[in-house]
């Protein structure tokens, strides 16, 4: 018998020690509030992972917000996914768009600067998906520095929220990331480092 | 093979590991409490991970073979291991076939549970573990102490020592920011230069083929998305047939685990994507004894454990020994349930002995385990293979003695009056201060109160009939 | 109300006095006491170290004992947790006996439970000067969620100086056959909880459940530390 065989067979000889279903209870599906309050919840979250947050009144202001931000930053080289639009880009320093880059030259890049598909107020989390204005995973993992777009429109209450949001993208097969501020470790003396292995510093530029 | 008690005698003594242990389940249990309680619906929540739980494992076998035929659709191969042994085979076959030196890791008990390190070396590969701790554990030749901070029981000063001698980085400062620091840079070259990653799983989802893996470090995303072949190894258990039941476990787990509202880095993946991470994914679903406990009515919601480790903050056992006492990758209370189920009474009987039973891990298990309850049962299953093992057993002589008293009034009302007698040897002032045999564990720390001069019995006939 | 006691083995053998307490209370509220002499102990013992059938021998006794009993008192927390919590499990398979378990289990209740949630008193007319902590059982904490019953009848007492107890959730480390199995560890937890007791400043530590007590006054009696331990009973029954 293979081993397959012989897994589901055992699994189903267990079956008669299976207690009755139960009933799943109701919790909570969304998050009862207004587009501002949840905006502002979201930023109160950030504030917690001590993600700096930029504002731009619309898509015209994204590239000029972000160059500045860049240019506090140090940020000397960019990269970006190569479908962002052309109003998102900074002017300096020029952005090399990913198109299939090494993941030397990503590693070797100051920084990357991706939008995102949508971001959860109640935790603080921004959800990428691999999507349009994200490039591939690799794109936001080596550079030392993530500079994300976020619409306010793409914010939503809670997580069984994004998971709605979510369910169509991954039935194509998109790669979900979700990220709650830089990476972080207590390994130490469970004293918190923030920044490990991933960017180590996170700048989100909020888009009303 | 040592038992809870005799590592623990020599655990206790470690001043360190005390402090660092307490100091770790302290902090970690405010956190948890505070996450927990901010969240209006956390009950309906564990509720639902409860209930979630314990409907997949009634029919884990659609769920599984969904799951292979969704992750096989996406483009990953799905393999079937019995036991630890098939699960090595296949993967460092794998590993072997791609000519790999060298895997990174990350951070899995279930790797752990099946010994895949030794057996990686054996077979010529080195494997890296990434995550900071299990990476000390792993330079240090050492063992994990607790589920989530692996070393725990380590301090600054050891783990600079460790990295001068192993990173070539030259001298370091003890502060935990530069270690983390020179240990991204140590790393980095490994995650860029190695073609293959293991991973563990937290969730896999059957409706769409995806693996979830929770971690904070960026290790795991590392390891998830840069090599070109990526093997993950779950315990059958980790499946959940719908997406929106994963909305229920990325609440329960990130709150219940750090006292984070949500892990800094999630990651879901589902077959293989086309220019965008590993090019070659391999499943690896492991029985290894858990069909066996899904068999037993009641100790089957042992499975429905979630890793989060928040039993292990709250136990006050483990928080005096540590995880090391436990002799296994699963510590605390659910590792003294687990451990025993998964290894056999001979090797881990003395675990589900390892608690009071004050139910504190129940109280706030995330699906609601109610581990002193299966640590009841299997110290029976314990006990019977302990007289099955001895033709005689001093312990079921003096409970079925004791039985024998229980079983009769006037049998107790005699063993009262008659240890009135008995202890006059040993009793002072209302005390005894040394019992003999096996009741001397008691006496070494503590007075033992002598029997009074009249039972409550005797008092209450005195009463209802004055002489 | 006619009240019978489950004194428990352990009462009735090691601490008379605590029985003797509970039956001064509940006459001085007006309630008619019965002591069965079959009864003998719960089972708790054999049940929790390893041996059900032997639990059970025990499971039927109790039930023999306690048939016909209205209200059935228990001065113990552990033991009042394992007939609730423990008495059907040990009892799957026979539907007489669970039938018979259905219709007594809810006529049992822990003794501080019974005054504040059956009588709903908490002034039991105790006067008692002295400075007094209290440690919450886990049974009485997790399993008879007893929240602030034994609290409310203690600040009822007159006279009495409370002090908390710091970190009241932690078990101290008794256990049953864990302090004799486990005796090292047990004794780091009793460590802390003793820290804990003197820290209060209290001259007297108190709870629902002599095995707690017993463990407690244990450790403090080795030290000669000055701090006595009473069954809460025992201070209600003080006048």
């Amino acid at each position: 018998m293979s081993a397959r065989d012989e897994m589901i067979a055992r699994i189903r000889a267990t079956q008669t020690a299976a207690p009755p279903p139960a009933h799943i209870p109701a919790y909570r599906t969304h998050m009862q509030a207004n587009r501002e309050t949840l905006v502002q919840h979201f930023i109160e979250r950030l504030a917690d992972y001590h993600v700096s947050v930029l504002r731009a009144r619309g898509d015209g202001e994204i590239g000029e917000v972000a160059s500045r931000q860049l240019a506090t930053r140090n940020i000397a080289s960019l990269v970006i996914p190569s479908d962002m639009p052309a109003s998102w880009r900074p002017t300096t320093p020029a952005p090399r768009e990913d198109t299939g880059l090494s993941l030397q030259d990503l590693d070797a890049a100051a920084g990357a600067m991706t939008g995102c598909l949508l971001a959860i107020a109640e935790t603080g989390t921004i959800v990428l998906d691999s999507g349009p204005g994200q490039g591939r995973r690799a794109l936001t993992l080596l550079p030392d520095y993530h500079l994300c777009v976020v619409r306010e429109s793409a914010i939503v209450g809670i997580m069984p929220e994004a998971i709605a949001a979510l369910h169509p993208h991954v039935l194509r097969g998109a790669p979900i990331t979700f990220f709650s501020g830089p990476s972080a470790t207590a390994d130490i003396e469970l004293d918190r480092v923030e920044g490990v292995h991933g960017p180590r510093t996170l700048d989100v530029l909020l888009v009303a | 093979m040592k038992t809870f008690p005799e590592i623990a005698h020599t655990e206790l003594r470690d001043t360190q590991l005390r402090r660092n242990i307490r100091k770790a389940t302290t902090t970690i249990r405010a956190r948890t409490a505070r996450v927990t309680a901010e969240l209006p619906d956390w009950e309906q929540l564990r509720d639902a991970g409860q209930a979630i739980k314990q409907a997949t494992l009634r029919d884990l076998d659609k769920h599984l073979l969904q799951l292979e035929e969704r992750v096989t659709a996406a483009g990953g191969s799905v393999h079937w291991a019995r036991d630890a042994e098939e699960a090595r085979e296949i993967i460092i076959g794998i590993t072997r076939r791609h000519g790999a030196t060298r895997a990174i890791k990350i951070k899995s008990m279930t790797t752990d549970e099946i010994d895949l390190n030794p057996a990686m070396h054996a077979a010529g590969i080195e494997p890296i573990e990434t995550d900071l701790a299990d990476m000390i554990v792993q330079l240090m030749d050492d063992t994990p102490s607790h589920i989530l901070v692996p070393a725990i029981h380590r301090n600054r000063a050891e783990i600079q020592a460790l990295f001068e001698d192993k990173f070539g980085q030259g001298k370091l400062t003890d502060k935990p920011t530069d270690l983390t620091a020179a240990a991204r840079l140590y790393l980095r070259e490994k995650f860029l230069n190695t073609p293959v990653a293991i991973s563990g799983a937290n969730v896999a989802i059957a409706e769409t083929g995806s693996v979830c893996v929770v971690e904070s470090e960026g290790n795991g995303r590392m390891c998830l998305t840069l090599p070109r072949v990526l093997i993950s190894l779950m315990g059958i258990e980790k499946v959940l047939p719908r997406f929106e039941d994963l909305q229920v476990f990325l609440q329960l787990l990130p709150r219940s685990s750090t006292g984070e509202r949500m892990n800094p880095y999630t990651s879901l993946w589902s077959g293989v994507r086309e220019a965008d991470g590993p090019q070659e994914f391999h499943l690896v679903l492991l029985d290894n004894g858990r069909t066996k406990i899904m068999a037993d009515e009641a100790a089957r919601e042992t499975l429905h454990c979630i890793r989060c480790s928040r039993c292990l903050n709250v136990c006050p056992v483990y928080e005096r020994t540590g995880g090391h006492a436990y002799d296994s990758m699963y510590q605390g209370p659910i590792g003294a349930i687990l451990t025993p189920q998964l290894r056999g009474y001979e090797k881990a009987g003395s675990l589900p002995f390892a608690s009071t039973l004050c139910g504190a891990c129940y109280e706030v298990c995330p699906v609601k385990i109610n581990i002193p309850r299966i640590l009841i049962h299997l110290r029976a299953g314990a006990t019977d293979a302990r007289r099955a093992a001895h033709a005689i057993d001093p312990e079921t002589v003096a409970m079925k003695a004791a039985l024998w008293m229980f079983a009769s009034q006037s049998r107790l009302g005699a063993a009262q009056a008659l240890g009135r007698i008995a202890q006059r040897a040993i009793a002072h002032d209302g005390l005894i201060s040394r019992l003999p045999g096996p009741l001397s564990g008691w006496t070494d720390t503590r007075d033992f109160p002598a029997l009074p001069a009249q039972s409550f019995r005797a008092w209450w006939h005195n009463r209802a009939h004055p002489k | 109300m006619r009240v019978s006691l489950f004194i428990t083995c352990f009462n009735d053998t090691l601490f008379p006095q605590t029985g003797q307490a509970t039956v001064t209370v509940l006459e001085r509220l007006g309630h008619e006491v019965d002591f069965r002499p079959e009864q003998t102990c719960c089972g708790q013992m054999h049940s929790n170290s390893g041996y059900p059938r032997e639990a059970l021998t025990l499971v039927r006794r109790f039930v023999e004992t306690y048939r016909d009993a209205p209200m059935i008192v228990v001065p113990s927390t552990s033991c009042t947790s394992t007939i609730r919590a423990q008495y059907p499990r040990l009892a799957a398979g026979d539907s007489a006996l669970l039938a018979e378990l259905d219709t007594i289990i809810p006529r049992v209740h822990e003794f501080t439970e019974f005054l504040t949630r059956v009588l709903e008193v908490e002034d039991v007319g105790a006067y008692y000067p002295h400075r007094v902590t209290y440690h919450a059982s886990c049974n009485a904490l997790r399993a008879l969620k007893l929240g602030g019953a034994p609290r409310a009848l203690l600040g009822a007492v007159r006279g009495m100086e409370f002090v908390d107890l710091a970190d009241i959730e932690q078990c101290c480390g008794f256990g049953g056959t864990f302090a004799v199995k486990n005796a090292e560890v047990s004794t780091a937890m009793l460590t802390d909880k003793m820290r804990a007791v003197l820290a209060t400043g209290a001259e007297v530590v108190t709870a629902g459940d002599n095995s707690c007590l017993m463990h407690i006054a244990g450790g403090l009696s080795r030290l000669q530390a000055g701090v006595r331990a009473m069954h809460i009973a025992e201070i209600l029954a003080c006048v």
